[in-house]
């Protein structure tokens, strides 16, 4: 065996290996991850697009809300709920994992790897999971007609892009956290939760007194689901308001980014 | 055997050479192993500060470590050996000093450092979801290596580990030891110059030691450099060209194993036990018989040119010890003479 004499080099874009590696650890949990793919959707579909919607459509019209029928108006903010979900899960759970409960991002840094790299490669491999779980989601809307807008293909870009923006605030967040417990407690039940019911996925947020809005303005979920609303059937909103809900967007997208490699790469040179 | 003994005194004469042949080269081969390695620092470090808030980990230290030798650091928990590692192996931040491994400075150019070394850690972070094989190669990635490399190695480094028939097998179900050689395999995947052990064997039953020890004096035969720490002195009497005596982030002592014998310690070393409440008292006694004793809870050390004779004074002047045992001076001798602590607590 010749163990001496290497002239190694610093692979570019470390990256891409992290995402290599990560993607074959999700294989191992492909049946899984298909399985709640496909019928996470599904069941959201039959319960609130067809049971609620058929109570609407059935109390007010089939052009109830929006001047679109239920489908269509939650159909992007069900698909950017479902990018949103993917990607915390899958930005969230290896962070914790990689630091504490099998240290494997210790295992990266002793390579060329760098903090940076490593949780540039979490990430990557939460949008993959992320735009297949949209593909998925917004195939079967295909089938239960709720993308039958001529522009309702847009609702899917702008799904992955807000579960890309919202991904990178969770990564810096997991990075940030010491203790996981409390973690799973706050951003479950105060955040998710909460983003969930008041950001107008199953009605317009204008419905509800403005002190509640509040969490909406704040949430990812609000700013994505206007945008699709107005790419898919032209809701009307200012173009300022446009701009506004994409620079929100674009703005966790970056910060998020920045903050997680910079802890990453502390906890990692401690 | 001594013909005098009480019924109840067991005397062993231990013979360490012939029972448990250690690795120690002969004085001349020492002597051959500084003539040939003088050229080439890969590793030099002057002045090497470490602190956390107000404790200082590592206090101003220097050595320097050559091609192809294998040095040791030697000493307690908490010593301060790991965070020297882990700065060497460019993973963490030093508070002040001058630091060069191979040529280049940590701080500045880590992942150029890295790209040239084999980390063994002190806690395995293997994958446990994936198998052995996937494991070897998904690390071999991280180094950027082609993928028809790495298939290659794999079977080299399967062989070398002694993980053929576990190729297939989840990390999660090997034994300790398994995981130990499969951690010290994929630190080989990249062909290290430098090969970092923190405490290999710590944790592992003595069959799994011996396996590892062996596997590591192959890679040490191959001419590559070792730097491992350590708080075994038989291990670092067996892998180590040269030590560095390591205790509150101190250097205590450096050299050979048989240099640092033979500097703070006696030829042989004679163990008695009186129990445990009459140790203390008669250790005056002792004294008087040799030229240096340590008193310990359980038993008194008598440091001694010829154990077995000091053994026939004791028992001459009237003192029948419950249990006697000769043996040849070890490392943890030399640490228990500069420091006044075992090194195993």
């Amino acid at each position: 065996m010749t163990l001496i004499g290497s002239t190694r080099k610093v692979p570019k874009f470390g990256a891409r290996f992290i995402l290599e590696a990560r993607i074959r650890g999700m294989l191992k949990f492909g049946w899984v991850i298909i399985a709640v793919t496909i019928l996470n959707p599904l069941l959201y579909l039959i319960s609130i697009g067809v049971g609620v919607g058929s109570l609407i459509s059935h109390n007010i019209g089939p052009h109830g809300i929006d001047g679109v029928s239920y489908l269509t108006f939650i159909a992007p903010a069900l698909l950017a709920a479902s990018a949103i979900q993917s990607a915390q899960d899958e930005v969230v759970f290896p962070t914790f994992q990689g630091f504490k409960w099998n240290r494997i991002f210790f295992g990266m840094n002793a390579t060329p790897q760098t903090g940076s790299s490593i949780a540039g490669g979490v990430f990557l491999a939460a949008m993959v999971r992320t735009i297949f779980g949209v593909g998925v989601y917004s195939a079967i809307l295909y089938l239960f007609g709720a993308m039958n807008s001529p522009h309702s293909y847009l609702a899917i870009p702008i799904a992955i892009f807000s579960g890309a923006a919202f991904g990178a605030v969770m990564l810096a967040c997991a990075a940030y956290t010491e203790n996981e417990d409390k973690f799973f407690t706050i951003v479950g039940r105060f955040i998710i939760g909460p983003m969930f019911l008041f950001s107008g996925t199953f009605f317009p947020i204008t419905n509800m007194p403005v002190v509640v809005q509040i969490f909406g303005w704040i949430s990812p979920l609000w700013h994505s689901i206007e945008l699709g609303r107005y790419a898919t059937y032209g809701h009307r909103i200012s173009m300022t308001m446009v701009v506004v809900h994409f620079t929100y967007l674009l703005a966790m997208l970056v910060f998020g980014l920045l903050f997680a490699f910079r802890q990453y790469s502390r906890k990692l040179e401690k | 055997m001594l013909a005098h003994n009480r019924s109840t005194m067991i005397v062993l004469r231990v013979l360490i050479d012939a029972e448990f042949p250690t690795f120690l080269p002969t004085e001349t081969e020492y002597k051959k192993l500084d003539s040939t390695t003088m050229s080439e620092n890969l590793i030099e470090v002057s002045g090497l500060t470490k602190k956390y808030g107000d404790f200082v980990a590592v206090d101003g230290i220097d050595f320097h470590v050559r091609k192809s030798e294998s040095f040791g650091f030697l000493g307690p928990n908490g010593a301060g050996k790991s965070t020297t590692m882990r700065i060497i192996a460019a993973t963490s931040q030093r508070t002040s000093g001058k630091v060069s491994v191979l040529g280049k400075d940590p701080e500045i150019e880590g992942p150029q450092i890295r790209a040239h070394l084999g980390v063994v850690p002190q806690q395995d972070n293997l994958d446990l979801q994936l198998t052995v094989t996937e494991n070897l190669y998904i690390y071999g990635r991280y180094f950027g290596l082609p993928d028809k490399f790495i298939r290659a190695k794999i079977e080299e480094l399967l062989e070398f580990a002694q993980l053929e028939e576990k190729r297939n097998v989840k990390v999660d179900t090997l034994s300790g030891g398994m995981k130990r050689r499969l951690t010290i395999a994929r630190a080989l995947v990249s062909e290290p110059d430098i090969l970092i052990l923190d405490e290999p064997t710590t944790g592992l039953d003595p069959q799994a030691r011996h396996i590892l020890w062996d596997r590591l004096f192959r890679l040490k035969e191959n001419g590559i450099t070792l730097l491992l720490t350590t708080h075994y002195m038989d291990e670092a009497e067996q892998l180590c060209d040269r030590l560095m005596v390591m205790d509150k982030g101190s250097i205590m002592a450096e050299g050979t194993p048989l240099e640092l014998i033979k500097k703070y310690s006696s030829k042989e070393v004679l163990e008695v036990r009186f129990g445990s409440d009459r140790n203390a008292l008669l250790a005056p006694e002792m004294e008087k018989l040799c030229e240096r004793i340590e008193v310990l809870p359980d038993r008194i050390l008598l440091y001694t040119d010829d154990a077995e004779e000091a053994l026939d004074d004791i028992v001459r002047a009237g003192h029948h010890p419950n249990t006697s045992l000769a043996r040849r001076s070890s490392l943890e001798d030399v640490f228990l003479r500069l420091t006044g602590r075992s090194l195993v607590d």
